[in-house]
């Protein structure tokens, strides 16, 4: 490390021009990228705000002029925007309670040895690389299914009646799903973090009489914090749209109890086709998403610059 | 008490592991049933491949895959068209800007897709790019860039200045570099990086979804088609289901230490 510092210096002395003066040329590289990632932040942004302040359905082109805030008004009075907001907090609340607090306790308990481990972990992180339809489709056919379902069949032996998961609990049977997708996601990541935290630390601490119980809370829970931050933000982000899972089991239904913003964004949008409504909803999802970016990236700033 | 407790820990880590599996296993096994076998729950039975020839016959299901690893590796090409000019004028001739830029590009990825689906699915259906392969494409090549721009910008951050230095003394031009120097030494890290980004557009389900049907659509969408309310074909699901998932899974078990990296941004190596 030392050698390539000092080789850096000397050379630096000696060719000024090669090293660290960035010509116009090379400032052009960046230009494709940045230019269409511009475009793709710009222009649908734009025309989301455009299109909720006027009058527009596709179905009917006499609609149109200016519209103010009629289109959040009526998107306020609908009855199906308060169950939406609702839905979509407790989807993102509770899938974000169970990936996490399971993928602290998890992570923890793959961070000891035994058998096989590193299968079982394999095992554990399977169902995030599992596409969404796919397991949407396979837990409410096969697993949830009141009458063919796994769960059914389980309860069945142990003397319980069948539980109709999708028909009583409809949001419940879809965070259960949407968890099982995510808590890989928090596990890998949580797990990663916890294996670069010093052992001796731990080893002095149980020295000193700490039992398992007292490192969990104070050597283990201050080491994951902040990774614990970044998995719940990034979370967030994907969770806002959950869409497959709800367009595959429920479609939003019975009624409105699994229509989440996301969902109704795409009823309002792609199927009674007003376009002026469900860009005010889409709106709402940009600004609740901006509210946690903005704590996202000044973590992801502060990392930057202690790891340059 | 000790290797008691070591015991109980690894039984209660592979139960754990064996239950969080189980819809994978039992889609595995439910593949290889007959359509009424696929009913009762059966750990043991008479393997058949009657599903896999079903789902062959019912629909054009080669199709449906083509579509998924053009779509796929397409934008994974495109993405690191993209990106690598990119990161190596970031990693290697950072300016004041750079962070600002690698946070702005973060940013990006910030925008929730339900936001701009209503301009995008217009932009689309008046460029006829709605239900074609180039548009979803583009989409999945958009969503990834800033991942693929972050991973290759830390891997690039790794290798040693001054390897590039001396051969830039050496009279290499940029393309050289790039080709001699760079590709060799960062190659596992952009394999990793260039599967990631496979995985991701593999099981992407919202654009697919929203902006394609029969035609350009990939396996998410087509697998979609079996959540249809007029009967239930489990073991016909599971046979779809299996060859969408298989090799996105073993991929996705090689890549696991590089899936950390690329979706925390980096903050977690």
């Amino acid at each position: 490390m030392s050698v390539e510092t000092s080789v850096h210096v000397v050379e630096s002395l000696t060719s000024p021009h090669s090293i660290g003066q960035p010509s116009r040329l090379k400032s052009l590289l960046m230009v494709p990228s940045v230019g269409v990632l511009f475009l793709w932040m710009i222009v649908p942004l734009a025309m989301t705000i455009y299109f909720s302040v006027i009058r527009f359905n596709l179905l009917n082109p006499n609609v149109s002029g200016f519209a103010g805030i009629e289109n959040y008004q009526f998107l306020w009075e609908s009855g199906s925007f308060f169950p939406a907001i609702i839905n979509t907090i407790t989807l993102i609340g509770l899938v974000l309670i169970i990936t996490v607090v399971l993928g602290v306790l998890l992570a923890v308990l793959y961070n000891r040895e035994f058998f096989g481990k590193n299968v079982a972990i394999l095992l554990v992180i399977a169902p995030f690389f599992v596409m969404p339809t796919v397991s949407a489709l396979i837990w409410k056919n096969m697993i949830m299914h009141p009458v063919y379902g796994l769960i059914a069949f389980v309860l069945g032996k142990l003397g319980f009646p069948a539980v109709d998961w999708f028909g009583d609990y409809p949001l419940l049977s879809v965070i259960i799903i949407v968890s099982w997708e995510w808590l890989p996601f928090a596990f890998l990541i949580l797990f990663t973090s916890l294996k670069s935290l010093d052992h001796e630390q731990r080893e002095a601490s149980a020295i000193d009489g700490a039992g398992s119980i007292a490192q969990f809370f104070y050597i283990v829970i201050p080491h994951l914090k902040r990774v614990i931050g970044v998995v719940v933000m990034i979370e967030t982000i994907f969770l806002l749209s959950v869409f497959a899972e709800i367009y595959t089991t429920t479609s939003g239904g019975p009624g409105t109890a699994t229509t989440n913003l996301a969902y109704l964004v795409y009823s309002f949008g792609l199927q009674q086709f007003d376009v002026g409504i469900a860009s005010a909803g889409g709106i709402l999802a940009i600004v609740l998403a901006n509210i946690v970016s903005f704590f996202l990236v000044r973590m992801l700033a502060q990392n930057l610059k202690e790891s340059r | 008490m000790k290797p008691l407790g070591k015991w109980f820990f690894g039984i209660l880590a592979w139960v754990i592991a064996i239950i969080i599996f189980f819809p994978i296993f039992w889609m595995m096994i439910t593949a290889f049933k007959t359509e009424q076998g696929a009913y009762s729950p059966d750990l043991f039975f008479i393997p058949t491949l009657e599903s896999f020839q079903s789902v062959f016959a019912r629909s054009n299901y080669i199709h449906f895959v083509l579509n998924s690893i053009y779509i796929s590796f397409s934008s994974t090409i495109c993405c690191f068209v993209l990106a690598i000019p990119a990161a190596y004028k970031m990693s290697f001739f950072p300016t004041v800007k750079t962070q600002l830029t690698l946070l702005w590009v973060l940013s990006t990825k910030m925008m929730p897709a339900v936001g701009v689906l209503v301009p995008i699915y217009l932009l689309f259906r008046d460029a006829k790019l709605l239900n074609s392969i180039p548009g979803l494409i583009l989409i999945y090549t958009l969503m990834n860039l800033p991942i693929a721009l972050w991973m290759v910008y830390t891997y690039f951050c790794e290798v040693p200045a001054a390897i590039l230095e001396a051969a830039r003394i050496d009279g290499a031009d940029v393309w050289r570099e790039l080709w001699y120097l760079l590709r060799p030494m960062t190659m596992p890290g952009l394999s990793s990086t260039g599967l990631l980004l496979v995985i991701l557009s593999w099981n992407e389900a919202f654009w697919s979804l929203n902006l394609t049907s029969a035609d350009a659509a990939p396996l998410t969408s087509f697998i979609a088609s079996y959540s249809s309310p007029e009967g239930l074909f489990c073991a016909k699901l599971s046979a779809a289901s299996l060859l969408a998932v298989a090799p996105i899974l073993v991929l996705g078990w090689v890549t696991q230490k590089q899936l950390v990296r690329g979706l925390t941004f980096g903050a977690v190596k």
